[in-house]
């Protein structure tokens, strides 16, 4: 069983189209959207849910009030400054539980937390595995790697040997959850300062977790100079580039019908489209898989 | 007072509106803009400060002291994270999933632990031309954000006009980043992907009482989705910036919209009137 990662570092630069696109392009896979921040890809792949599962991780200390002696402690210890007038801010706290193992009157408890749902769901394509984090949440690294590990179980049980998963933005905990272990990422760039610069980063967090990256110029035309000093960065660095997809209107609109664009229209973007398929398909192939990550208890 | 920029989807044009904002303000006040997108930051691209200042940002991680230790336990018992293992006669430390909160060292009753710094990122600063630019970068490979956002966010200066560039989401770094704002101004793009993740910064704003606009960025012909929803949720449209290739144009090559299209300098006043309105009154805030 193989499994591509889709990353991008800078976010909008269309890896969600693309995976919508993948998806129709592959013959059979199981799909899974690790944004878990702000999930789109159910947008156009129009799933029917199968099941849903809540997601409990991690804690938040709670301050009995009538127990509290207002002794000051916890508030004086707590390093993310989560504890003001003896009540406890639940956007600040980290579940760290400082605070319920030195207070001398045990006047604080530790409660568990509904960080988020994750689903499983139908697709015209394969099953999607997807998730919701629940707002101002953490733990997100952890809700990935849970999702992920779904992915492969259904992948490994009703043998599909493809899984692609739509990787969030960033470098930070859910995308180095999101690559670990994966065979092959595709990190989708725009040819904008901003793009080559977040590529750079996103590439760095590849080569840090082991996983070989292909590159995506997507938009490519909005600024061919750039376009062309990524490509002379990614020579230097040898790194291939899997395809330069033009900027197409096209792109919204196929979203807004919920539908992948492959299967939207048949034009030049579109066969773009498929032969970036082809390539990564053939590197799927050839790429071992990566280090594991230390540990996904993020 | 604090401007956080933030929104639900990524590349929606954050960080064209935080430095058009900030660069547009300057002759009206003392302003700073703060790139909090720590894992990507990119202001730095169109407002190319002369950085002046660079320290590195450090988590607290344990450190044992082998005489001291006797392998009872307690350390690992209490670290929320498993950063902590011990087995006999060796205390095993994980420093990548350590949130540096002291916990061990302060209850390790043999004071066997001592704190050291482990770097996870830097935080630069300096000025381009007369905008007060503070950034922070997470080291690439390091999973925690946080500390370095706090350490940008030490910098802020209530006095003038602080813009905060927020990452994209709705998690903890984006919480930690839109904290202690005034104002939370969302910016979206009238795609559906767009109005989803609107959607959910909408509700993220929800769990702070700030008041927030709406900024439509890459407006066109479609944009009555993103605009029923605001209306319905009653939240101001503050500015509307169309689909232009020119516009798009100048941010690939790392030129501020208003640097570009000075033209565009008196809409941004004009936004950020409104949203000093806003403030004062107490308007805009969001029904929970
Ligand atoms: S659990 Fe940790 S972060 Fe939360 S309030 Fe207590 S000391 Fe602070
Ligand atoms: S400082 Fe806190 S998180 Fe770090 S190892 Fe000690 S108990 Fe665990």
């Amino acid at each position: 069983m193989k499994e591509l990662v889709v990353l991008s570092g800078k976010g909008g630069t269309g890896k969600t189209s693309l995976v919508a696109s993948f998806a129709a392009l592959a013959s059979s896979e199981v799909l899974c959207d690790c944004d878990v921040d702000a999930a789109d890809l159910h947008l156009v792949l129009q799933p029917t849910r199968r099941e849903s599962h809540e997601f409990w991780t991690g804690q938040i200390a709670i301050i009995e009030g009538d127990k509290c002696t207002q002794c000051g402690l916890c508030q004086q210890l707590c390093r993310f400054q989560a504890i003001r007038d003896f009540r406890v801010d639940a956007k600040s706290c980290e579940g760290c539980g400082f605070c319920f193992h030195v207070c001398p009157v045990g006047a604080i408890t530790m409660q568990d937390k509904l960080s988020g749902h994750w689903f499983v769901s139908d697709t015209r394509y394969g099953p999607l595995v997807h998730a919701r984090l629940g707002i101002a949440q953490q733990n997100s690294g952890k809700l990935v790697a849970l999702i992920r590990q779904q992915a492969k179980q259904i992948a490994q049980k009703d043998r599909f040997d493809l899984i692609i998963s739509d990787g969030p933005p960033g470098i930070g905990c859910p995308v180095i959850s999101s690559l670990s272990g994966a065979n092959l990422a595709l990190v989708v760039t725009e040819p904008t300062l901003s793009g080559i610069h977040d590529l750079e980063r996103v590439l760095g967090v590849c080569r840090h977790f082991g996983v070989s990256p292909l590159v995506c110029i997507n938009k490519y035309d909005v600024n061919e100079e750039n376009s062309r000093k990524i490509e002379e960065y990614c020579y230097s660095q040898k790194l291939t580039i899997a395809g330069k997809i033009p900027f197409d209107d096209a792109f919204t609109e196929s979203i807004a019908r919920g539908i992948p664009l492959v299967e939207n229209c048949s034009n030049g973007t579109v066969r773009q489209i498929e032969s970036l398929w082809q390539r990564i398909f053939e590197s799927l192939d050839r790429y071992q898989g990566g280090l594991k990550h230390a540990d996904l208890r993020l | 007072m604090i401007i956080a920029v933030a929104s639900g989807k990524g590349g929606t044009g954050k960080t064209l509106m935080a430095t058009s904002l900030a660069l547009s303000l300057k002759e009206k006040a003392r302003v700073q803009l703060l790139d909090c997108d720590v894992e990507e930051p990119n202001a730095h691209l169109l407002l190319n400060p002369a950085i002046s200042g660079r320290e590195p940002v450090c988590m607290p991680v344990p450190q044992i002291e082998k005489g001291k230790c006797n392998y009872c336990g307690k350390c690992a018992q209490v670290c929320a994270y498993h950063a902590i293992a011990v087995v006999p006669g060796y205390v095993l430390t994980f420093p990548e999933l350590c949130h540096g909160c002291g916990a061990c060292s302060y209850l390790c009753p043999e004071g066997a632990i001592s704190e050291v710094g482990r770097e996870v990122g830097v935080v630069e600063w300096g000025n381009s031309d007369g905008v007060e630019f503070v950034h922070g970068r997470l080291n690439v490979g390091e999973p925690l954000a946080l500390p370095v956002i706090r350490k940008v966010k030490q910098f802020a200066n209530r006095d003038g006009v602080v813009i905060v560039d927020v990452s994209p989401g709705t998690s903890c770094p984006v919480v930690e980043a839109v904290k202690g704002s005034d104002f939370c101004l969302l910016v979206t793009e009238p795609t559906l992907f767009g109005l989803n993740d609107l959607v959910l910064a909408v509700s993220m704003v929800r769990e702070f009482d700030v008041p927030c606009g709406v900024v439509i960025n890459r407006a066109g012909m479609k944009d009555g989705l993103v605009r029923d929803y605001c209306e319905k949720e009653g939240i101001p449209i503050l500015l509307t910036i169309p689909l232009d290739m020119e516009i798009a144009r100048l941010y690939s090559r790392g030129i501020p919209l208003v640097v570009g299209l000075p033209e565009w300098r008196r809409h941004f006043i004009e936004l950020f009137d409104k949203i000093g309105d806003m403030v004062h009154e107490g308007t805009g805030r969001i029904k929970r």
